[in-house]
């Protein structure tokens, strides 16, 4: 491989941030554009030095022909990495809230921690999780090698950018204060660029399919790449201050800004934590247990439903704000609404386990699995309760709110890609099974129990702290003042903390685990697992 | 191709739609009739609830809805009803001096649950959410005031600030700095002498120098028994309650370079009511007079 182009276009890339560092309008941009500058001619460097002299060799071709899986086994460490990643910083922000002395000024207070939490576990470990198992399940259910040659590579690559150019921002103290997308404009850019290409290496794969349908799971994938395009694209419209500053002003103002937002905000959920996951669950659920999906019906009404409704529910994180009646009722009834289409997936998957319960007890990645979508169902009841106004008013600004998100996040979304993680790595590594089934199992059990400390400490801390904020005496003044309900809160900020320990725990036990595999490693764990039925081969 | 011919899945005897990706088919189940019925019920509960509440947008207005629904109705609605709670005692307030309040036992007592209520929000950041106050936040709990316990000097207090520039009303007074005018022994000994008056100074020998020091530079404000003045806001020297700091280095810093606490002016942001129900409030807490 001679990497020519690549080289010459890192390089130049290199240069301009070098350009840019220099030009900087301000010191943080300055800084952002060394960090960038550094990555860059490290990239460069990295492909010169593999650089390979020798006559490109015949079988060449043939090897394109074959699944491009090389860029999933990278996805796949990325997402180990990245999830340890945004789990510690969560545990070190929870910690943060118990204990403020733990706030290091500047880079590491609550305040840049908490989006480098959200981005690192939201982003850069479901982001990589869902870029892996695309790229893997719409090479298989299409059987075509990836669209684009190294196009996937871009993606790769172009997303890590992305992701230390974010982490770096928000450090070093550069946001646009939008929840869930506080990058500034030129990483928004970049991140554009890298979707784009993602969406056409998608697309692209499923257009030059040789099986006749599209499987489900590509209906949700292609579901969530086009619309987080939209959303992302939208949500950042902004006028750079300079274009060589870090600063930007939002094409948007008061109560539209708002909305905006938190149409960006619900829908990052929807299609980013939902669809996107919804895709992991319709492969890697029938392939683990080896058994159909339960019903092609109940798979096209509830993703059509999924995705018509989603879009409209974001204005139910503006109740009893300055946000119209009308647009309140819009979010609510959409939300409720949207109750059933969330479960038509829970039920496709738990149902696809008919013919094959068993397995929850003899294999730890289909319990893994089972209860990932056990927490999708849970977090998908309590949304749309939560939604409604009368509960609103109570649940709203609370940790109740946190407690919710967690349960999705740790339960669903990170249990499902503990699931495929476990289910991929041997078979990209080519290895006969896991290094350990029995730290599936201790991974499952402290990731679980690490979800049920923390989602039933923050139903407790959330309903007090509601109940504290309301609380009239009976002259008609308030009982307690803010900083009362902040200091009722230490306790459970304390077990919230033991929650997400265990979780990390639990991910650290994996990242071993998948090491090990990784190198070949098989531990030795008796005859009990060993005739535990392994998944059986796809062909 | 696998279209032509259906499959039948063996353990459910089912069948599939025939398609197959890489392994995996489809049942053709039906949908769960309790899915399709709830999906249903919702639908028709948000139609019922478009109807009763302002649901669509038109071109200057949303639709009401039959119930005539408004948020901010409702939020006047509950404020109304709060202020009808409480019975014309606001009004009451307003109209009296803190003198009358303080006269009105029933008054008085939606005075001191207003003036908590306030104190939380207001107060409690530097005074302690007891009221106990700590370093350079005095205690409003204990007998000793800076600038008076009767209720209308904390109304005075409270309303104009301490050293609060641009309130021509507010309590002012400054302690020299000694650091030039006592000689570094000179310090110590005025030290010695104050710690003796509630306690043990380390060195006995300084405490008759320190008396004759004393005399000179600190009674003008202080007093000649050193239990402070009202009139400047000097604090009792002769009881055991320590504002800047407890012990003779403490009190040869605060001579030598003194710190002066600056409380803001509350009327203009507050207004004159509240002030005084935060004024009964104060008074009621142990300490007032």
């Amino acid at each position: 491989m001679k990497h020519t182009v690549e080289m010459v276009v890192l390089a130049v890339g290199a240069f301009l941030a070098l350009v840019g560092a220099g030009f900087a309008q301000d010191r943080l941009f300055g800084a952002h554009m060394w960090i960038l500058f550094f990555m860059l001619l490290g990239g460069t460097l990295v492909l010169m030095r593999r650089v390979d002299f020798r006559p490109a060799v015949a079988g060449h071709r043939a090897l394109q022909t074959e699944y491009f899986d090389e860029v999933v086994k990278y996805g796949v460490i990325a997402t180990v990495f990245w999830g340890v990643v945004g789990f510690l910083v969560g545990v070190v922000v929870a910690l943060q809230l118990a204990f403020p002395d733990l706030n290091v000024e500047p880079w590491f207070n609550f305040g840049r921690m908490r989006p480098l939490h959200t981005s690192a576990v939201i982003f850069a470990f479901g982001g990589n999780a869902l870029i892996a198992t695309s790229f893997y399940v719409v090479q298989r259910t299409s059987r075509a090698r990836l669209f684009g040659g190294d196009l996937g590579w871009f993606v790769f690559w172009g997303y890590q950018l992305f992701i230390v150019l974010a982490a770096t921002g928000y450090l070093l103290g550069i946001t646009q204060s939008r929840e869930y997308a506080e990058p500034e404009w030129y990483v928004d850019l970049w991140l554009t660029i890298v979707w784009v290409a993602y969406l056409v290496a998608f697309m692209g794969t499923i257009l030059k399919r040789k099986e006749p349908h599209i499987y489900v799971a590509n209906w949700f994938y292609l579901g969530f790449i086009v619309t987080i395009a939209m959303l992302h694209v939208v949500n950042n419209l902004a006028v750079p201050v300079s274009f060589l500053g870090s600063k930007s002003y939002s094409a948007f103002a008061g109560v539209q800004d708002a909305l905006t937002q938190w149409w960006y905000g619900h829908n990052a959920v929807g299609f980013f934590l939902t669809a996107g996951f919804l895709a992991m669950m319709y492969y890697f659920i029938p392939k683990q247990v080896n058994r159909p999906v339960y019903s092609y019906r109940l798979s096209i009404i509830h993703f059509w439903a999924l995705i018509f409704m989603y879009i409209w529910a974001g204005p139910h994180h503006l109740h009893y704000t300055a946000l119209p009646d009308w647009a309140q009722t819009l979010g609510m009834v959409f939300s409720v609404m949207l109750w059933m289409p969330s479960w038509g997936g829970m039920i496709n998957g738990l149902m696809t386990l008919s013919g094959a319960w068993d397995k929850v007890r003899t294999d730890p990645i289909v319990r893994m699995m089972v209860m990932a979508v056990a927490f999708y169902g849970m977090a998908t009841f309590e949304g749309p309760m939560m939604s409604i106004k009368a509960v609103n008013s109570l649940s709203h600004y609370t940790d109740w709110t946190i407690g919710h998100v967690h349960s999705g996040a740790l339960g669903w979304n990170g249990l499902i890609t503990f699931g495929a993680i476990y289910y991929l790595v041997p078979k990209l590594w080519n290895r006969e099974r896991l290094y350990s089934l029995q730290m599936v199992n201790w991974h499952f059990w402290l990731a679980t129990l690490g979800i049920v400390v923390y989602a039933a400490t923050m139903w407790v801390a959330g309903i007090q702290q509601g109940l504290m904020w309301r609380e009239y005496d009976d002259q008609g003044f308030l009982v307690y003042s803010f900083a009362e309900s902040v200091a009722a809160m230490f306790p459970y900020y304390i077990m919230r903390a033991a929650g997400g320990a265990l979780f990390l725990a639990g991910a650290l036990v994996m990242a071993f685990n998948v090491t090990m595999t990784i190198l070949g490693r098989v531990r030795d764990e008796g005859a009990a697992l060993d005739a535990a039925p392994l998944p059986a081969p796809a062909e | 191709m696998a279209d032509k011919h259906k499959h039948v899945d063996e353990v459910s005897g089912v069948e599939t739609t025939g398609h197959e990706w890489d392994g995996i088919r489809e049942l053709n189940n039906p949908m769960p009739r309790w899915w399709v019925y709830s999906f249903y019920a919702t639908i028709i509960w948000a139609i019922g609830y478009a109807v009763a509440y302002p649901s669509w947008p038109m071109l200057t207005e949303a639709t009401k809805g039959v119930l005539g629904y408004s948020s901010r109705a409702e939020v006047s609605a509950e404020l109304a009803n709060a202020k009808a709670a409480q019975a014309g005692n606001l009004e009451r307030i307003a109209a009296s001096t803190v003198e009358d309040i303080m006269a009105d036992p029933e008054l008085r007592q939606f005075a001191i649950a207003a003036g908590a209520s306030v104190f939380k929000v207001n107060c409690a950041q530097c005074h302690g959410s007891g009221a106990a106050g700590g370093k350079g936040f005095p205690n409003l709990n204990d007998d000793e005031w800076l600038w008076g316990g009767k209720p209308e000097e904390i109304y005075q207090t409270i309303a104009h600030g301490v050293r609060h520039q641009g309130d021509g009303e507010t309590r002012v007074s400054e302690m020299p700095a000694f650091a030039d005018m006592l000689a570094p022994e000179e310090l110590r000994a005025t030290a010695a002498y104050v710690v003796s008056l509630t306690g043990t100074p380390s060195n006995p020998a300084l405490v008759e120098p320190g008396k004759q020091l004393f005399a000179d530079n600190c009674a003008s404000c202080h007093g000649a028994d050193a239990k402070g003045s009202r009139e400047f806001g000097a604090p009792n020297l002769a009881d055991a309650i320590w504002l800047k700091g407890e012990g003779e280095q403490a009190i040869v810093d605060q001579m030598r370079s003194p710190k002066h606490g600056v409380m803001p002016a509350w009327l203009q942001r507050i207004g004159d009511p509240v002030v005084k129900e935060l004024a009964v409030f104060v008074h009621s807490l142990g300490g007032g007079e």
